[in-house]
């Protein structure tokens, strides 16, 4: 394959408005991740829920974010979706298809899903070049074509230009910016229908932060890429993406149309995150104490009923919800388009 | 009253290549009980100018200039005064609390240590101060038998600005304290820091490459670019109306939520940080500024006033109406 004949499916597309139309290029079932204690599964010790039933989709040409806190198990999600970790239960769907479970079933789903993570640092080879660390990926997949040229088109796509200068850098050489466009080099080089990006630019300067993210959007609407970018950066969702889902201790809480979940978010933890942005003034700061809570212990209820500013202030009550809070569990959110919260204050389907 | 105040200070990292400039003639005052926010990239020299008020630069490194901690000067300070000073007069809290601390101590035991090092103290007695401090940064006493790998982030963070107040500092230097955290925990750390100023009178001098946390967290802002400090005033102002274009990049570097403007937009700063090796001729800012006049790579800028206690290192502030239109 020729970079010319790349994502021929992205042709199709209409133009400026990458859609959420038809089938979805990625589909996330019922998906649960369970990790065991300390003495594995069997120990019968307390198990972590890590993903503990999700529904999402991702569209040929969309840029959906998974915005949470540090421990809500998007990182995971993301493993699982590259077929790093094993589901406890649900699927993983591509182009309509189970993902494969061995390493072998698994090669060429892996060459059209890429994966982009954090710190380019810790991601590169300090001992390869800039060519041998994009072109390790085509040997590989034992890519066929003049590997020479794959790998300067990557680069420029990538924007190192002229990219034939940085054939012999090292990465100690580049700065940071320098080195997640190598990153992101290594993974175009393959011709990839979907990347899936761990924190993109948070290990990066504020300076370069808006450089590589929009690398990212130019990538999408030119080769028609999905991406799933995993953040705790709602500003990121505001740059970047069509659709956000905000997922706390294992579940997707809100989804919808990125504009609508950020002007007028329905779930207090989505109200919450957005309060402590330190660009948005013009909610009161709702800072939430403590940590997210242990997925090995998943609260009765709404999971987010223990912190839920709603329910401490009193709105829950006044609404005659409060019980339900605390006692009766919510329903999955559905993984369409339309904006939903899994809360029973605010959410109309739910209540 | 000035508790630190920096004179005209230049440090240079010897290398085989010769003298490589970090800092190169950077004022700077801070009063007691105030906050003064340091922002820039990597490589701009913030680092290295947090390091070089506690003199905990490296060797070898050559310095000019002077640092004043309540009026002492701190590079000519004997080392068992040097030693007195760090801890008691100022303290610092590093980037990443993970590599900060001994992993195979308890942080309670790390707290006491510094306790102990510094004043004659019993074990009973420091167990008992190490109490107040976990208690003063909002972790519980029990916290204190634990193991660094124990404690998610924003508790390890907690543990080293408990150690930093150990001594009772009237300065805390800051240095990139929220980066590797999520904003709710980031949110929680600086209410921490905004609150210990208030009941205990702290100084803090906050460096971050992230402008819009040093808005709501600082009185003053200076902003650096290639070792000098390029704007600086009060922080509202200048993070709502930057004068340098360095500044107003920063800035928007960050969205504002809701902005329609910044929508699918991302903003960033094309170019690299310079080279401290070679840096450019004129402004070192030119080769990146989107203003750039014909004149700016050979005429030398220099922090002239820009409004009401505002200063910024850009021609266009002195012949605003050369402006490009």
């Amino acid at each position: 394959m020729t970079p010319a004949d790349a994502a021929p499916d992205a042709r199709e597309l209409p133009a400026g408005r990458p859609g959420p139309a038809g089938a979805p290029i990625l589909e996330i079932r019922g998906l649960h991740v369970v990790f065991g204690g300390r003495s594995g599964l069997r120990s019968g010790g307390p198990l972590a829920r890590a993903v503990d039933g999700v529904d999402l989709r991702v569209h040929q040409g969309e840029i959906v974010a998974l915005a949470g806190e540090s421990g809500c198990g998007k990182t995971t999600l993301a493993r699982t979706v590259l077929g790093l970790e094993r589901p406890s239960g649900g699927e993983v769907l591509f182009r309509g298809k189970p993902i494969g479970r061995t390493t072998a079933s698994l090669k060429p789903y892996r060459r059209e899903v890429q994966l982009i993570l954090q710190d380019p640092t810790g991601a590169l080879n300090p001992r390869q070049s800039v060519y041998e660390s994009v072109a390790e990926g085509l040997r590989i997949h034992k890519v066929k074509g003049d590997e020479e040229a794959l790998v300067e088109h990557a680069l420029a796509r990538s924007g190192l230009r002229p990219p034939r200068r940085f054939f012999l850098s090292y990465p100690h050489e580049l700065s940071g910016g320098q080195r997640q466009r190598v990153v992101i080099a290594g993974a175009l080089a393959l011709e990839p229908s979907m990347l899936v990006a761990d924190e993109p630019v948070s290990s990066l300067d504020a300076s370069v932060r808006g450089e590589i993210l929009a690398l990212l959007l130019q990538l999408v609407r030119d080769l028609g890429l999905a991406v799933l970018v995993v953040t705790h950066d709602l500003g990121l969702a505001w740059n970047v993406a069509d659709r956000l889902a905000v997922m706390y201790l294992g579940r997707i809480v809100e989804l919808g149309p990125t504009e609508e979940v950020l002007a007028n978010p329905r779930h207090p933890y989505t109200r919450a995150l957005l309060s402590v942005v330190p660009e948005v003034s013009h909610l009161e700061p709702q800072v939430l104490a403590g940590e997210p809570p242990d997925p090995t212990r998943v609260p009765a209820g709404c999971r987010f009923h223990p912190r839920c500013p709603a329910l401490a202030g009193g709105e829950a009550a006044a609404a005659g919800v409060d019980a339900r809070c605390r006692a009766e569990d919510l329903p999955v959110l559905a993984a369409g388009h339309d904006h939903h919260a899994a809360c029973f204050l605010t959410d109309e389907s739910v209540r | 009253m000035t508790l630190l105040e920096v004179r005209d200070l230049t440090v240079g990292y010897r290398t085989r290549a010769g003298v490589v400039p970090a800092v190169r003639g950077v004022s700077l005052d801070l009063d007691r009980g105030q906050t003064l926010g340091l922002a820039g990239e990597s490589g701009c020299g913030k680092s290295t100018m947090a390091a070089a008020v506690l003199r905990l630069l490296p060797a070898g490194t050559v310095t000019s200039g002077q640092v004043l901690l309540d009026g002492e000067d701190v590079f000519a300070m004997r080392p068992g005064r040097l030693r007195a000073v760090r801890w008691t007069e100022a303290a610092i809290v590093f980037q990443g609390a993970m590599h900060a601390l001994n992993p195979v101590r308890r942080v309670g035991t790390q707290i006491a240590e510094a306790i102990q090092l510094h004043a004659k103290v019993g074990d009973a007695a420091a167990a008992r101060q190490v109490g107040e401090l976990l208690e003063q940064v909002g972790l519980p006493l029990r916290r204190s038998r634990s193991y660094p790998h124990e404690l998610s982030g924003g508790q390890r963070q907690r543990v080293m600005i408990a150690m930093a107040l150990a001594c009772s500092p009237s300065l805390l230097i800051a240095d990139e304290p929220t980066t590797a955290l999520d904003v709710m925990v980031q949110a929680q750390v600086l209410d921490l820091l905004a609150e210990l100023r208030r009941e205990l009178g702290l100084a803090l001098l906050l460096i971050t490459h992230d402008l819009s946390v040093l808005a709501g967290t600082c009185e003053r802002i200076a902003v650096m670019y290639a070792g000098r400090v390029v704007e600086q005033g009060p922080a509202a102002e200048v993070f709502a109306a930057p004068a340098h274009p360095y500044t107003r990049a920063l800035a928007g570097a960050f969205p504002t939520i809701g902005d329609p403007v910044s929508r699918k937009a991302p903003r960033g700063l094309g170019g690299d940080p310079p080279d401290p090796r070679a840096l450019p001729s004129g402004c070192e800012f030119h080769p990146r500024c989107r203003d750039a006049l014909r004149s700016c790579p050979t005429t030398p800028v220099e922090l002239w006033p820009a409004g009401p206690d505002r200063a910024a290192a850009c021609v266009l502030v002195r012949h605003p109406e050369e402006v490009r239109p």
